[in-house]
């Protein structure tokens, strides 16, 4: 069986006035239907690593890899337009802020009705109904309501559930979920994770879980990358987060407040030089 | 926060919504009073500071000191300058603008008699401006530094730059000097002068409306020139507008989160970023037809187009002030309705600024 998808040496690369700059280098993982994590503190190219998966990265991006498959599918061999036709239908993500992500200026059902319609010929009462069930699915009690509101009318949680709703309402089988919660209140952030947590089980879809949350992300799937200055420096098992060798990583676990016991000052993270290849 | 379904939305009840209404509606009216004021104050005061003698414009400078007394008495210039403001301010209210020196007429039926030449002009040439200026706009944005963006680019800096009647006499002495394309200055051959009588004074509109196709063509022919040489200004203006106001638009995240969900860039460029872009735009667009209503008194005079600006340049150049100030009164007037205009489609474009 193939799996769903495929990675290898992935390198993400940007021309800038002083030579290529790396974001991403060498990132290799195959993900089934699963759940795999990506970690990292910002600009170590973990959202870089999935926007080339998704093929949006801007124009100027360099994307090499050994093998780059989704299904099976060659995505650098992949024409842009197969390529958009992956996106949303077989393949989506769920971006960090909703207050950005969403278009202002649209409602949210409308939003939502327009990915439906890009995939699909549908008529315009069958994507209406298919909106509201999808808006139901992420646990909006009063879909239609929702569904007549402009993004800026809801609070954030509530916006990340319907950016979800428009991401998924394709039923794609993979989805990369860059950030979900980083910008949410910290009471809201269980709740969504649970709304993507139940939707990947229930249609068995694979997920690549972006964030810099160490202990969130291996309470949530089932391997994690960590990732260091575009490379991976180790990738565990959830369940064995104690078996971390890393000293990066050792510095991701320990620099977390604990109840138990006073941390003052908090260690910092250690950054070194050798520990890129 | 109430619960993972709250909704930031105020549960207004009707009385206080519909009250909520009435004080927007209020506070508009006065906001609208006290601009109309503000404007008066200055071509009053304008009026008072310039060195013509109101007096001796309406005497002649030979007339006796007796007579010259009386009128000024009869002018209320003897009178507080506060209290002159008044009884101006009173007079204005009633449309009444005064005499015309030039034209022994009043003022406000010469601008009524003036302004659709204008107006026809300005409607043209700003058409021209969006309905070219924003596509190249947009196509600008979205191939940065390709070939259009490079041609909006040398098209900009020459609208910016060249004077335009230098460039009107220039399309003149080429379109119908040269080549005979299109008409020359005026608005309508003097052939039509018996033929055809105008019905709202734009006479494109006139000559369909009577359904009069010669006269129809001809008039089109007049307008040619001067409309495409504003249009051409126009479009140099709106097109840089909306090129960074779409560069701006294309690299917000609903843009990705767009293409992630597998729309078509043209559904992305034009539903979603235009979109956006078309909230501040419509202001530009707005201000920009403004300008053009004041009277581009170069291109009326190029083209001896009988509109506003060469109205008040006349005037002017009469010492006429009556009719000077008159015009800057209704010209002051038409801005502040466009952009009382603009705001209102501002907030029809933009949710986030409407009131629930």
């Amino acid at each position: 069986m193939t799996p769903l998808l495929e990675v290898q040496n992935l390198s993400v690369r940007y021309p800038s006035r002083r030579g290529l700059i790396t974001a991403v280098r060498d990132v290799s993982f195959t993900l089934g239907r699963e759940r795999l994590g990506i970690v990292g503190e910002s600009g170590s190219g973990k959202s870089q690593t999935g926007r080339a998966i998704m093929g949006l990265t801007p124009p100027q991006a360099r994307i090499e890899a050994k093998r780059l498959r989704f299904d099976g599918i060659d995505l650098l061999q992949a024409a842009a337009s197969d390529r958009r036709k992956l996106r949303g239908a077989r393949m989506a993500m769920v971006m960090q802020d909703p207050k950005y992500s969403l278009n202002p200026v649209a409602r949210i059902g409308q939003q939502i009705v327009e990915a439906l319609h890009a995939q699909r010929r549908i008529s315009r009462a069958e994507a209406k109904r298919r909106a509201l069930g999808m808006l139901e699915a992420v646990s909006i009690r009063d879909p239609q309501r929702v569904f007549d509101l402009y993004p800026h009318e809801v609070s954030g949680g509530m916006g990340q559930r319907a950016m979800i709703a428009m991401m998924l309402v394709n039923q794609p089988e993979l989805l990369i979920a860059d950030e979900p919660t980083s910008a949410l209140d910290v009471t809201v952030q269980l709740e969504v994770l649970r709304v993507i947590d139940d939707l990947v089980t229930q249609r068995g879809m694979g997920l690549v879980l972006i964030s810099h949350d160490l202990r969130l992300v291996a309470s949530f799937c089932d391997r994690v990358l960590v990732m260091y200055a575009g490379q991976v420096v180790e990738t565990l098992d959830s369940a064995r987060l104690d078996k971390a060798r890393h000293p990066y990583t050792l510095g991701l676990l320990d620099c977390v407040p604990q109840l138990d016991r006073p941390r003052h000052p908090l260690p910092t993270l250690e950054r070194r030089a050798e520990w890129l290849q | 926060m109430a619960g993972p379904n709250a909704v930031l939305q105020p549960a207004l009840s009707r009385p206080r919504r519909a009250r909520g209404r009435l004080f927007a509606l209020v506070r508009f009216v006065v906001m609208l009073a006290t601009t109309l004021l503000g404007l008066l104050a200055m071509t009053f005061f304008i009026g008072r500071v310039i060195p013509v003698d109101p007096v001796l414009a309406v005497v002649g400078d030979r007339a006796s000191a007796q007579v010259v007394e009386r009128t000024r008495i009869e002018m209320g210039l003897d009178r507080p300058l506060i209290e002159q403001f008044g009884i101006y301010v009173a007079r204005v209210a009633q449309g009444e603008l005064g005499q015309s020196v030039l034209t022994s007429r009043p003022v406000l039926d010469d601008i009524f008699r003036v302004f659709p030449a204008t107006l026809e002009l300005a409607t043209y040439g700003t058409l021209i401006g969006v309905l070219f200026g924003v596509p190249l706009g947009v196509m600008a944005a979205v191939r940065r530094g390709g070939l259009i963006d490079q041609l909006v680019r040398v098209v900009g800096l020459l609208g910016y730059s060249i004077p335009i009647f230098w460039l009107g006499l220039l399309a003149l002495l080429l379109f119908y000097a040269k080549l005979g394309w299109v008409s020359g200055p005026g608005r309508i051959d003097v052939v039509f002068e018996y033929t055809f009588t105008p019905l709202t004074g734009i006479y494109s509109l006139d000559a369909l409306l009577r359904g009069d196709w010669s006269a129809f063509a001809n008039i089109v022919s007049h307008l040619a020139l001067p409309s495409a040489l504003l249009g051409y200004f126009s479009l140099a203006y709106i097109s840089r507008m909306t090129r960074s106001f779409m560069l701006h638009e294309l690299s917000q995240e609903y843009i990705v989160a767009a293409r992630a969900k597998g729309l078509p860039e043209r559904t992305i460029i034009w539903r979603h970023a235009l979109r956006n872009a078309a909230v501040p735009l419509v202001t530009v667009i707005a201000l920009s037809y403004a300008g053009l209503l004041e009277g581009s008194v170069l291109t009326e005079t190029v083209f001896s187009w009988p509109g506003l600006g060469l109205y008040i340049t006349n005037a002017l150049a009469n010492a006429d002030m009556n009719a000077v100030l008159g015009g800057t009164v209704v010209i002051g007037a038409i801005f502040i309705g466009l952009n009382l205009l603009s705001d209102l489609l501002y907030r029809t474009l933009d949710p986030r600024t409407r009131r629930r």
